[in-house]
């Protein structure tokens, strides 16, 4: 059974996140009232619920805050990928507070650690969306 | 604030679970009717006397109404209609929440049940839904896992709970002989129980450790079995429970708490929600960790039992691995914790998982199982884990 990986679908409000990537550029939102750097895009700031976010462009790098190597696919759509790589990235300040989900590209399974310098490899689909995954620094 | 403990739970069924389902399928609100009729057989209590019943997302011929669907076809007359969506953690959420509707005096005999044997085949079946590959992530448009974590391979629970457990060590020091210990504890637990699956297959920490690796670091082993099977409750009032068959399980704290679904997103992927449904549980039944006879702690994967240890408050933080070196954990030990086998040794039906652990908290109440009872037993530390460590659940359970 080959089943295709799922691609993200961009929503009204998320659709400057991902025309940010498509110019290889992270771009996310920041609460105006509270100052709380907001990931995943939405429309009201998860600490405070002002309404009031406005966009920036952010240097994307940061480091693996914890990740895992898949070796048995996390679903059917996967069989392809494994051993996936999976992470979860913490930017660098001012964003800190701001975490990611992403694959790792460009690295071998066993030089996966936690602390690790990571930089942003944009990953252009041919549906028109790139998505946002890293590779160690350096 | 809190309950009086004036709820007990007086009724219990429970399937066995199968790993290989040996019987004839039925639907969801079969095994439903069955089940409460069990557990109302076994409480003393007549089905005209349910006022209240919870239910979770597990009936399958009615993904919406359902308690309405679940009363109809009872016949049931109810002033309590709940619907659980807390994952493993509904069962425990359905305890508390009905001993709080108890307590408001708007019922005082409360039927929930959880559900997971095997339907039968569907003679027009459609096309498969999509959905189904996606397990409990939701791959709905909008949906915040369909945009940020689904297309990155983020989903189900393997991947979540292993980086957790990898967070973990690299903060705390992880000990993979420690973890495969409370694995193997708990199937020294299972041995004693002749309904767990593993019943009479004990292994040790180098069979854990050699087991598959899934997603570093979680080996095979260190993983729930699905079963078929399924789970009800009885829960009644003071006066009610005054009469019941058995021992009553007084339900004299509860706590709950979530703040996330995909882990990526929670305040700090190793302080789990329990410590403050635990705290909260602790608090309102006025008693301490110290204080409980046994615990039986929502263990999907050794990472998750080992946390609730740490953060339900037996140990210190980042102090787990050393308290499972240091302790016997099985039903024979010195910190007796998932004596039933827990769902490592036990199985997981479905959500009737999360049930096993408040059935066996309540057979070791009553004392009667054999040779896996804990002697004297008066007070039971329960917890609930939904999602990856998405929604938690606790609960104190006393003997009267």
């Amino acid at each position: 059974m080959d089943l295709e990986v799922p691609r993200p679908h961009p929503t009204p409000t998320s659709q400057p996140f991902w025309d940010g990537l498509a110019r290889e550029a992270v771009c996310i939102q920041q609460c105006d009232d509270c100052s709380a750097w907001v990931y995943y895009p939405r429309v009201r700031c998860p600490r405070c619920l002002s309404a009031r976010l406005s966009w920036h462009d952010v240097g994307a790098t940061g480091v693996i805050h914890a990740f895992s190597v898949a070796r048995q696919a996390t679903s059917p759509h996967f069989v392809k990928e494994v051993p996936q790589l999976l992470a979860i990235v913490e930017l660098d300040a001012p964003c800190e507070e701001v975490r990611i989900t992403t694959t790792l590209v460009d690295i071998e399974p066993d030089a996966i650690a936690i602390g690790l310098r990571v930089v942003p490899v944009y990953d252009h689909g041919a549906d028109g969306v790139t998505l946002l995954r890293y590779r160690p620094a350096g | 604030m809190g309950l009086r403990g004036d709820a007990a739970i007086v009724g219990i069924a429970e399937y066995r679970p199968e790993r290989k389902f040996s019987g004839t399928p039925t639907f969801s609100l079969e095994q439903w009717a069955d089940l409460a009729a069990q557990a109302l057989d076994d409480a003393g209590l007549d089905a005209r006397d349910v006022n209240g019943i919870a239910c979770a997302h597990d009936v399958r011929e009615s993904g919406f109404f359902v308690p309405a669907t679940v009363a109809e076809y009872c016949g049931f007359r109810v002033n309590f209609a709940e619907r659980l969506d807390l994952g493993g953690a509904s069962s425990v959420g359905m305890v508390w929440r009905a001993a709080a509707a108890i307590e408001l005096g708007v019922c005082d005999v409360v039927v929930g049940a959880v559900v997971s044997r095997p339907r039968p085949l569907d003679p027009t079946p459609g096309p498969i839904d999509p959905r189904v590959y996606f397990g409990s992530s939701s791959n709905e448009w909008g949906s915040p896992q369909a945009e940020f974590d689904i297309p990155y391979g983020n989903l189900a629970q393997n991947c979540g709970y292993a980086m957790i457990a990898q967070r973990y060590g690299e903060q705390f020091g992880y000990d993979q002989r420690a973890i495969a210990k409370l694995v193997v504890d708990q199937r020294t637990s299972a041995c004693a129980n002749p309904d767990a699956v593993f019943f009479g297959h004990p292994i040790t920490i180098d069979d854990v450790l050699n087991s598959k690796m899934v997603a570093d670091p979680i080996h095979m082993l260190e993983i729930v079995m699905p079963v078929s099977g399924g789970a009800a409750i009885v829960i009644a009032s003071k006066d009610k429970a005054r009469r019941s068959r058995h021992r009553p399980a007084f339900v004299t704290g509860f706590g709950e708490h979530l703040t996330h679904k995909t882990p990526t997103y929670m305040p700090n992927l190793v302080e789990t929600p329990v410590g403050p449904a635990a705290r909260q549980a602790f608090a309102m039944s006025g008693l301490t960790p110290n204080d409980v006879d046994c615990v039986e702690l929502y263990d999907c994967y050794s990472i998750t039992a080992l946390l609730s240890i740490e953060d339900s408050g037996f140990c210190e933080k980042g102090e787990g691995m050393a308290f499972v070196r240091e302790h016997d954990l099985s039903y024979k030990g010195d910190f007796p914790c998932n004596t039933h086998g827990g769902q490592l040794g036990f199985g997981q039906a479905g959500l009737a998982g999360g049930m096993s652990h408040v059935t066996e908290a309540v057979r070791q109440l009553r004392g009667d199982v054999g040779e896996r009872q804990i002697a004297g037993c008066d007070a039971v530390y329960v917890s609930g884990t939904g999602g990856v460590m998405s929604e938690q659940s606790a609960l104190v359970l006393q003997g009267a």
